[in-house]
């Protein structure tokens, strides 16, 4: 599969970097293909799931990413992770952004150009604009919200959800 | 102040066009000054209409494939006219001023305008950047004959296993049906201009 065809010297230097995150010692982060992030999806949790689709170069991602950090702060019934569509290729801007911004919740990099194979699998409501939310419900149910979001608009589409 | 949302107005507006619609004509600015329109075309079979930007990194991965489609398609009937459609006060570096200096360093045969009021973007459904709107012409009509991504890797053109603008159009062409008539991409946002509050 391709998340296993990292090669050696790019692990170490993941898993360096990774590590040097001291003031987040548990900060998550990995490079993972399309599959590993729709089985992530299939994975039964009590919580309701909130996967934000960013990049380190969206200025619009950038902006809305501490209000994610924030209500996941203040409300333990959710679950944020951040789906990075940055270039697999280059890493280091992700791990950099995660440490410079103290990032606290997991990160995963989805590294599969191919689009146009995955986007529906999303979510049919999604376009392919970034930056853009899927919720997923404990029972499964999938929504979508395709665009910025401010610190309400989140927690009003939060609290629609539980 | 709080905005409400209802479930059902999440549900992105299925506005815009579909493949088989008949695009509007439009008159927009280029960076060279003159105005571009669908009916001021010379000799066009079609357009291959891409909203595009300077500052989204998808469309500057795509700059030379653009200048490769228009240098390609151009002379047999199909031009790309790229429109930028970003608020410039969001965004200041999709300024038609950087639009002109973003041309000129790349040296675009095709021309860039500026959808400055946005009205060109909405009525053909665009959301991201860059997004690809294939236009044939039928009698007066300029019939969208595709919708989507311009092939299935940005960052590699080598890498490309599909080219799904360059396939449409050899469809079109040929008068046959196009096979893949919409595809969707990772894409950068556009960046609408605020409701006055």
């Amino acid at each position: 599969m391709k998340y296993l065809a990292i090669s050696a010297p790019l692990l170490m230097f993941l898993l360096d970097v990774v590590g040097d995150l001291k003031t987040n010692e548990r900060q998550v982060f990995e490079i993972i293909d399309f599959d590993r992030f729709e089985s992530m999806t299939m994975e039964k949790s009590e919580k309701l799931r909130v996967y934000n689709f960013w990049a380190t170069w969206c200025a619009p991602c950038i902006k809305e990413m501490p209000y994610f950090e924030q209500i996941q702060e203040e409300d333990k019934d959710i679950e944020v992770v951040f789906i990075s569509m940055d270039d697999g290729r280059k890493p280091e801007r992700v791990t950099n952004f995660i440490e410079k911004r103290n990032i606290k919740s997991p990160v995963y990099l989805l590294n599969d150009v191919d689009y146009n194979k995955w986007i529906d699998k999303v979510s049919e409501d999604w376009s392919g604009a970034i930056p853009g939310t899927l919720f997923i419900k404990p029972d499964g149910l999938r929504s979508f919200f395709e665009g910025e979001v401010t610190y309400e608009e989140l927690k009003s589409m939060i609290s629609q959800l539980k | 102040m709080m905005t409400v949302f209802s479930l059902s107005a999440w549900a992105q507006d299925s506005q815009g066009y579909k493949v088989g619609d008949k695009a509007s004509d439009f008159k927009l600015q280029n960076v060279d000054g003159s105005w571009v329109s669908l009916s001021g075309l010379d000799n066009s079979k079609g357009a291959i209409v891409i909203f595009s930007c300077n500052t989204c990194p998808y469309v500057v991965a795509y700059e030379d494939r653009m200048i490769e489609l228009h240098k390609k398609f151009a002379p047999i009937g199909y031009p790309v006219i790229a429109i930028n459609s970003n608020d410039d006060k969001i965004s200041p570096g999709d300024s038609f001023e950087n639009m002109k200096k973003r041309s000129k360093d790349k040296g675009f045969p095709f021309a860039y305008v500026y959808d400055k009021s946005q009205d060109v973007i909405k009525t053909y459904g665009g959301t991201r950047t860059p997004h690809v709107y294939i236009l044939n012409k039928e009698g007066n009509d300029f019939v969208v004959k595709y919708i989507g991504a311009i092939d299935n890797n940005y960052q590699d053109a080598s890498s490309v296993t599909e080219n799904y603008v360059q396939n449409a159009l050899d469809e079109v062409m040929n008068g046959k049906k196009v096979s893949v008539e919409s595809t969707k991409a990772i894409g950068c946002t556009i960046k609408w201009t605020k409701k006055a509050e």
